[in-house]
C-alpha cells in the first residue's frame, strides 16, 4: 500500500538536531515522521482515503500515506496513516511547572519524618464525588502499592485512611476534621464532561468556607490532572499519570515540614 | 462431574468446598427471608404494571412505597394495600397509584378485607406480568432456534456514551463488527441512586442512564441488527446498586439477556449496606432466574484493589458463595456468569501460566457456568500497543479455557471510554485468535506436578480455608473483616439501611414462589 519496505524519499533536509526547532523523529533526525489513526464519519472508499489525506494535510502534515483503511460499520471508515510534520516546537523556551520536592525512597521518607516532624502524618484520602474509581488513591494508598511502589499505608510514618470511592466532600472533610488529618489526597477518574474539574472546585471551596484550607495540605491526582491545573484550582500539588506513592509521600513530607519548621 | 480434571483437580475437595459455600448461604437466606426493602416493594409495583412519573419526576412506584412508609406500614407489604384498594375502589394498580400520588386516596385509611380476597384480587395482575416475561423468553429462544448465535466465549463489548440514541449506533456498529453482547455501561453514580430514572435519556456521566425506555430503545435496536447479521445479539444492562430489583423486573419485562447482579460487589465498591442489598439480591436473581437473564457476577473487581496473584483464593471462594446464593433463588447453573478476571502483573514471570491455571480452576470448578471472564484493566498503561498484546494473551486463555463471556479489553483501557476503533481492534484481536486457537484447550494437557497443576491446587485449597473461616464467623463479620477486596464493610454502615423492613403477618409476594416453580 506504501512506498515499500525501503524508503526512497530523498532526505534533502537540514538533519542536525536543533532543539529551538524540534519535530518527531521516525529514523533520521528531523524526517517529522508520525503516525495516527482516527475514524471519518463516510463511507468506506477512494474518497475516504482522499478525504484522509486532506486532513493530514490541514494538520500540518506532509506526504500524508494512508496505509490502512477499513469500514467500521455504515459509514465510518478507520484509518491508519503516516505523514511528516511541518511543525516545529522551541524546547528551549518550555517551562512545565512542576512539584518542587525531591523524590525519596520509602526508608528516606519515614526517617526525614522521624527526625524533623517527629511524629507521625496523618493522611485521609478518597475518590470523591460520584467517581466510582478507586484504581488511583489505591495505587497510592494502599498497602501494596502499585508497579513495586509501595503505598502511603506502608510507611511507618504515615498514619493513612483510604475511604475509596463516591465520597461526598462533606463527609470527606468531616474525617480529616475528625483525624486531625494533616494532607488530604483527592483522586478523580472520571473527567468526562469535566464533572472532576466541578468536584476539585466545591471541595476548595468548603475547606475554603470551613476555614479549614490553609491547615491542610491538600492535594489532588488521577490521569488527567497536571500540577499546574491542581494549583489553578487551588490545590497544593496536583500528581498525574506515572507517579507513584514515593512521590506523593516524599512531597507532603517536606511541604509539612517547611510549614512547620521554617 | 464426570469428566475428568485437566488440572488434576480433586472433585471430592470441590465438593467440600461447595458444601461450605452452601452453610454460608443457607446463613445469609435465614437472615434475608424476613426482610423486604423499598425497592423489593417498588419491584412489585412495577412488576403489577405500576409505571411513569410525577410531576417533579418521581416515579410512581416510589411515591406508593413512600405513603406505606410514612404511614408505618410498608412492613405489611405493597401488595397487601394494592390487593385491598382494587377491591374496594374496582381501578387497577396503574390508577390507584396515580390516585395515591394525587393525594386523592390513602390507601391505608380503607376498610381491610380478609387477606384470602386482597390475595386473589392481585392474582390477576401477577399472572399477566408472568405471561409478559414468559413470552420474552420464548422470543429469545425463538430467535436463538431460527437466526442462532455467535460462539461461546461469547464476544462482551461495553458502549457508554451517556446518550442512548448515540448508544444504539455505537452498538449496532459494535455488533456489525461481531460482539455477541452489548453492554450499556450505566451513568456514574446510578447504583447510588434510590430510584430508578424515566423515560429516553440522552444525558450521563461515563455511561446511560439504565431506564426501562432506554432498555426498549436499546433492545429494539439489537433485535434489527441481529436479523441483519443472522445472530441473535444479547443486550446487558446493571441491577446492582439500591434499585437490583427493580432493574432486574425492568430487564425482564424489555427481555434483557444478561444483568450484572452482585450485592458483594455493591457492598465492597459502592459501600451499599450488606443486609440491603443481600435482600435485594435475592428477589433480583429469583427474576432473573425467571426470566432466563445470564447474571454476571463482580468477583473480577477484587483483583483491582487486591493482588491477583495472592488474592486468587478469595475470588474462587466468592464465586462459590455467589453459586449458591444463586441456587437459592433458584437460578440456574447455566445463568450465572460467575467473574473473574486476568490481572496479574505483566512484569511477573510465568504470570500467563497462573493465569491460565486459575481460568482452566474456574472453567472445571463451575462446569455448567456462562463464566465471565474480565480482560487486563489494573496494569493498563496508556501504551495502547503493549496493551493490545495483554488482551491477546487474555483472549488465548479465553478460547483455551472455554470461557462463557469473553469481556473484550480495550488498548485504551485506562484512557477513554472505547472509541468506535478501538471497539473494532478489540473484536479482530479476538476473533483472530478465537479462530486460530479454536482446539487448544482439547490439544493440549497440563504436566503433572507442572505450575499449572500446582497453582490450581494452591488456590483452591485456600479458597476451602477462607470458606471455613467464612463459615464460622458468618459472611457479615468476613466483609466486616476486609477478606474481599481488602475493603472492610460493617454490617450496619453503607448506603440504603433505612429502606429494610421487617416483614409483617399479613406480608405476601406471590412472585417468590410463582418464578421459582417456573409458574
Amino acid at each position: 500500500m506504501s512506498g515499500g519496505l525501503y524508503s526512497m524519499d530523498q532526505k534533502d533536509f537540514d538533519q542536525t538536531l536543533d532543539l529551538t526547532k524540534v519535530k518527531p523523529y521516525g529514523d533520521t533526525m528531523n524526517d517529522g515522521k508520525t503516525q495516527l489513526s482516527f475514524t471519518l464519519p463516510v463511507p468506506c472508499g477512494d474518497e475516504a482515503v482522499e478525504a484522509a489525506k486532506q486532513l493530514m494535510k490541514k494538520m500540518g502534515f506532509d506526504n500524508p500515506q494512508v496505509v490502512y483503511f477499513k469500514e467500521l460499520t455504515d459509514g465510518f471508515t478507520f484509518v491508519n496513516c503516516y505523514g511528516a510534520c511541518t511543525h516545529t516546537v522551541d524546547y528551549t523556551t518550555i517551562h512545565v511547572p512542576k512539584v518542587e520536592s525531591t523524590v525519596w525512597s520509602m526508608p528516606e521518607t519515614d526517617d526525614f519524618i522521624r527526625e524533623h516532624i517527629g511524629r507521625k502524618i496523618v493522611v485521609v484520602g478518597a475518590s470523591t464525588g460520584t467517581d466510582a474509581h478507586t484504581v488511583g488513591i489505591d495505587a497510592i494508598m494502599n498497602m501494596k502499592g502499585y508497579a513495586g511502589h509501595y503505598g502511603i499505608e506502608r510507611y511507618d510514618m504515615f498514619d493513612a485512611l483510604n475511604m475509596g470511592s463516591q465520597v461526598p466532600n462533606e463527609e470527606f472533610i468531616a474525617k480529616a476534621v475528625e483525624l486531625h488529618a494533616d494532607a488530604l489526597l483527592v483522586s478523580q477518574t472520571v473527567t468526562q464532561k469535566d464533572v472532576h474539574i466541578q468536584n476539585l472546585t466545591e471541595l476548595i471551596e468548603m475547606l475554603e468556607a470551613e476555614g479549614l484550607r490553609d491547615k491542610l495540605i491538600v492535594v489532588c491526582g488521577g490521569p488527567r490532572i497536571t500540577h499546574e491545573l491542581a494549583k489553578e484550582l487551588g490545590y497544593d500539588a496536583g500528581f498525574g499519570a506515572n507517579t507513584y506513592a514515593d512521590d506523593v509521600a516524599s512531597y507532603i513530607a517536606q511541604e509539612l515540614d517547611r510549614r512547620m519548621n521554617s | 462431574m464426570a469428566e475428568k480434571s485437566k488440572l488434576g483437580l480433586d472433585f471430592t475437595q470441590v465438593a467440600a468446598a461447595k458444601q461450605l459455600a452452601k452453610q454460608i448461604a443457607d446463613q445469609v437466606q435465614e437472615f434475608v427471608d424476613g426482610y423486604t426493602t423499598v425497592t423489593v416493594e417498588r419491584t412489585l409495583c412495577r412488576l403489577i404494571g405500576i409505571d411513569g412519573v410525577d410531576e417533579n419526576g418521581v416515579p410512581l412506584p416510589n411515591r406508593v412505597v413512600d405513603a406505606l412508609l410514612e404511614a408505618g406500614v410498608l412492613s405489611q407489604g405493597v401488595l397487601y394495600f394494592m390487593g385491598n384498594a382494587i377491591l374496594e375502589t374496582g381501578a387497577n394498580p396503574q390508577e390507584i397509584a396515580e390516585r395515591i400520588t394525587n393525594n386523592q386516596l390513602n390507601v391505608t385509611a380503607l376498610p381491610l378485607h380478609p387477606l384470602a380476597d386482597i390475595q386473589k384480587a392481585v392474582q390477576p395482575y401477577i399472572e399477566q406480568c408472568l405471561t409478559r416475561i414468559k413470552g420474552n423468553v420464548a422470543k429469545r429462544n425463538e430467535y436463538l432456534n431460527t437466526i442462532g448465535e455467535g460462539p461461546k466465549p461469547y464476544l462482551y463489548i461495553i458502549v457508554a456514551t451517556g446518550n442512548i440514541y448515540e448508544d444504539v449506533v455505537q452498538a449496532q456498529a459494535g455488533a456489525r463488527q461481531g460482539a455477541d453482547v452489548i453492554a450499556v455501561i450505566r451513568t456514574t453514580g446510578q447504583s447510588l441512586l434510590d430510584y430508578v430514572p424515566y423515560g429516553a435519556t440522552t444525558e450521563g456521566f461515563g455511561g446511560t442512564f439504565a431506564t426501562q425506555e432506554n432498555f426498549r430503545i436499546m433492545r429494539k435496536a439489537l433485535d434489527e441488527v441481529g436479523e441483519e447479521q443472522g445472530r441473535y445479539i444479547r443486550l446487558c444492562n446493571y441491577c446492582s446498586g439500591l434499585c437490583m430489583p427493580e432493574i432486574a423486573a425492568m430487564g425482564a419485562l424489555e427481555r434483557l439477556d444478561v444483568m450484572l447482579n452482585d450485592a458483594l460487589y455493591g457492598i465492597l465498591f459502592r459501600d451499599i449496606n450488606p443486609q440491603r442489598t443481600l435482600i435485594d439480591q435475592y428477589f433480583s436473581r429469583i427474576i432473573n432466574g425467571y426470566a432466563g437473564v445470564i447474571i454476571n457476577t463482580g468477583e473480577d473487581n477484587y483483583l483491582t484493589t487486591a493482588d491477583a496473584v495472592e488474592a486468587a483464593h478469595t475470588v474462587l471462594a466468592s464465586d462459590l458463595i455467589n453459586e449458591q446464593l444463586a441456587l437459592l433463588a433458584g437460578l440456574p447453573e447455566e445463568q450465572m456468569g460467575l467473574g473473574h478476571a486476568f490481572e496479574m502483573d505483566p512484569g511477573l514471570e510465568n504470570g500467563f501460566l497462573l493465569e491460565l491455571a486459575q481460568a482452566q480452576m474456574t472453567r472445571e470448578i463451575f462446569p455448567k457456568a456462562t463464566l465471565k471472564y474480565m480482560p487486563p484493566t489494573k496494569f493498563m498503561t496508556g501504551n495502547i500497543f503493549r496493551g493490545h498484546i495483554q488482551d491477546a494473551l487474555f483472549n488465548i486463555i479465553g478460547i483455551w479455557t472455554h470461557q462463557g463471556i469473553q469481556l473484550l479489553g480495550m488498548p485504551t483501557e485506562a484512557i477513554h471510554t472505547p472509541f468506535m476503533s478501538d471497539r473494532y481492534l478489540s473484536i479482530e484481536n479476538a476473533r483472530y485468535i478465537f479462530n486460530d486457537m479454536r482446539s487448544i484447550g482439547e490439544e493440549m494437557e497440563f504436566r503433572e506436578g507442572g505450575i499449572c497443576r500446582e497453582r490450581a491446587k494452591v488456590v483452591l485449597n485456600n479458597a476451602i480455608e477462607l470458606l471455613q473461616q467464612i463459615v464460622q464467623e458468618g459472611l457479615f463479620t468476613a466483609l466486616e473483616k476486609g477478606i474481599f477486596g481488602d475493603v472492610k464493610r460493617p454490617k450496619d454502615g453503607g448506603k440504603g439501611l433505612a429502606g429494610v423492613v421487617t416483614k409483617g403477618d399479613n406480608y405476601f409476594n406471590p412472585f417468590i414462589k410463582m418464578m421459582k416453580e417456573r409458574w
